[in-house]
């Protein structure tokens, strides 16, 4: 019955996303790309594709950085205009999903703030699919206590301030670390969200979300080898889901080295070849391959709102390959072309 | 460099000629130690050519790798990373020092790289997403600066040590071709003159002792003949006298013309 009332509302758009995923480039697409000889080229390949002349109207001569705008472009119109069809939760969810942008955008200008930047040309540089109606309001501010009182409180984004900061930690805290306490708190709000979505929305958000969870906790735990960062802090960065928790979160924060990280991640059956160098693949890839994989699975089932999700993070991970080919390209470095994750 | 005109405007003395050879002198040595420099100069000179040509060659390379491992910061990381790295870099963590190096009395700047180890503004870019790329460009970057560094070091020191060459050079050859002909010349007409003048002087004290010998031959002829006229007149009054009355003493009296 569910799938009866799920037309009502989304049919429509499930059906505009399974185009847009059909027209996401192919294993064949790419293997053309990568014959390319000069950016030149490349354009002419993509023009065969979806992108059609997405390029068409830029002067002078290509580059790496043009063809990764262009892209994001086409990106950002057709979330648009999905997002402009959403109804209730439907819309909402879509707004969950920009709450990650959002974080980053806010991250930059708090940056830019704390430095005393020209805060206006901050705001070309934010991710438009971050972007909110008060987010120029934040430049308006001088220093972090007015930033805070005034203008974050009026933003989406005001619940995770509240939860997890106070005006006196934005003021000493690395703005890494509060973007990724934001981040957490949003990563958990978004699961609890979608826990409440019907089925199967629910357990392929599920798996989605836990696989991002685990991304950043390992990321963080890597990352934060030799810094100051304490056991407790990076606890606190780490969401409380994910096939890793609890026990797994536990061991990474408390991690030092990356044989550490290695067994924990291991012990996990899903993850057991992320430390597998010998293709020539990082881990980084393997993380790339593996959300490439549980995107394509979102789309194997019908009526979820999943699949809007996974359209989207296979659209980012598109343009990547996009720009990290042409960067090949353009630099000559062709022996490492073939990084690229493709899984359509 | 022909003759007269070549030299310097000198009054040709004994001082001045000792005062030339020791210009001479001091000519000839300033020129075998100015060639010496020029030497060590261009053997330096050529090492540093060949060094900036490696040098060149490895930024190539270094650069390369570089703004790839910028491209696969940009694939892990998004965009934004460039600004985010610019906000949180306070200060220099690569500095570079100034020394100076001494090459024949020519002071060339070296730079020299060094880390400020304590400062690592940006370790905690890209946390939840990147960050191992972020730090590996960093270094893969900082190792490109080190390159370049040693490039603009050697590139200063080819520039400076090309002028000085050329100074030296200049010198050598003024002294060569200039100085040290000259001051021979110079010698050269000094000793000419000198000679000149020794040779009128011979000639006048010839000429002195000539006049001087012809003088006394005359004054000697004119006394002979005085004498022998002196001489017939005392035998020609001795014959009287004695025909008269022989004097008891001849020296008695006192005759004026007799000079002992």
């Amino acid at each position: 019955m569910e799938g009866v009332f799920f037309n009502n509302d989304n049919g429509y758009i499930e059906g505009i996303v399974r185009g847009y995923r059909s027209a996401l480039l192919t294993g064949a697409n790419y293997a053309n790309l990568t014959q390319c000889d000069t950016l030149e080229d490349l354009k002419l390949q993509l023009s065969a594709t979806d992108y059609g002349n997405f390029l068409a109207n830029v002067p002078g001569s290509l580059s790496t950085s043009i063809i990764a705008e262009k892209a994001n472009e086409k990106l950002i119109e057709e979330f648009r205009y999905i997002q402009k069809q959403a109804v209730q939760p439907l819309s909402k969810f879509m707004d969950f999903i920009t709450y990650a942008y959002m974080i980053d955008n806010v991250a930059l200008l708090i940056t830019g703030t704390l430095h005393e930047r020209d805060t206006h040309e901050l705001l070309e540089r934010c991710n438009p699919l971050g972007w909110f109606e008060s987010l120029p309001a934040l430049c308006v501010a001088t220093n972090v206590e007015e930033l805070y009182n005034t203008v974050l409180i009026d933003t989406p984004l005001a619940p995770y301030f509240k939860d997890c900061l106070s005006a006196a930690d934005l003021d000493d805290l690395n703005i890494e670390i509060i973007r990724n306490t934001l981040y957490r708190a949003y990563l958990e709000d978004f699961y609890a969200f979608c826990k409440n979505l019907p089925n199967p929305s629910n357990e392929i958000m599920a798996a989605l979300l836990d696989f991002e969870g685990d991304r950043r906790v390992i990321n963080i735990s890597l990352n934060s080898f030799g810094t100051e960062i304490t056991r407790e802090e990076r606890l606190q960065l780490a969401p409380k889901f994910g096939k890793l928790y609890p026990q797994g979160t536990e061991a990474l924060a408390s991690a030092d080295d990356i044989e550490q990280v290695r067994m924990t991640v291991e012990a996990v059956g899903d993850y057991k070849g992320f430390f597998d160098t010998s293709n020539n693949k990082s881990l980084e890839d393997h993380f790339y391959l593996r959300e490439m994989e549980l995107c394509r699975n979102a789309f194997t089932q019908q009526f979820t709102y999943s699949a809007i999700w996974a359209w989207i993070k296979a659209k980012e991970q598109e343009i990547r390959n996009i720009t990290w080919i042409a960067e090949c390209i353009a630099q000559n470095q062709k022996e490492r072309i073939q990084n690229y994750i493709s899984v359509f | 460099m022909s003759g007269a005109a070549n030299r310097e405007a000198v009054f040709p003395t004994r001082m001045t000629l000792t005062l030339m050879k020791g210009k001479l002198k001091g000519a000839t040595v300033g020129h075998s130690l100015l060639k010496r420099k020029s030497e060590a100069l261009t053997g330096r000179f050529r090492e540093i050519t060949r060094r900036i040509d490696e040098a060149k060659r490895k930024m190539g390379r270094v650069m390369q790798v570089a703004a790839f491992s910028l491209a696969e910061v940009t694939y892990a990381t998004g965009d934004s990373i460039g600004y985010q790295v610019q906000e949180s870099a306070k200060s220099a963590r690569f500095r570079v020092r100034a020394k100076q190096e001494n090459v024949s009395g020519v002071m060339l700047p070296a730079f020299e790289a060094y880390y400020n180890e304590e400062n690592n503004d940006f370790k905690l870019t890209g946390l939840g997403r990147g960050g191992q790329q972020v730090q590996k460009a960093k270094e893969v970057y900082s190792k490109a600066v080190e390159t370049l560094i040693e490039l603009a070091s050697l590139q200063t020191a080819f520039v400076i040590l090309d002028e000085v060459i050329k100074v030296t050079n200049r010198r050598v050859n003024a002294i060569e071709h200039v100085i040290i002909p000259r001051t021979e010349n110079t010698i050269k007409y000094i000793n000419n003159e000198l000679d000149e003048l020794e040779r009128e002087e011979f000639y006048r004290l010839k000429k002195v002792q000539d006049k001087k010998q012809r003088d006394a031959a005359a004054l000697d002829a004119e006394m002979a003949a005085t004498k022998a006229a002196q001489a017939a007149l005392e035998a020609e009054e001795g014959l009287t006298a004695s025909a008269l009355s022989a004097p008891e003493d001849l020296t008695a009296d006192h005759d004026e013309d007799i000079i002992f």
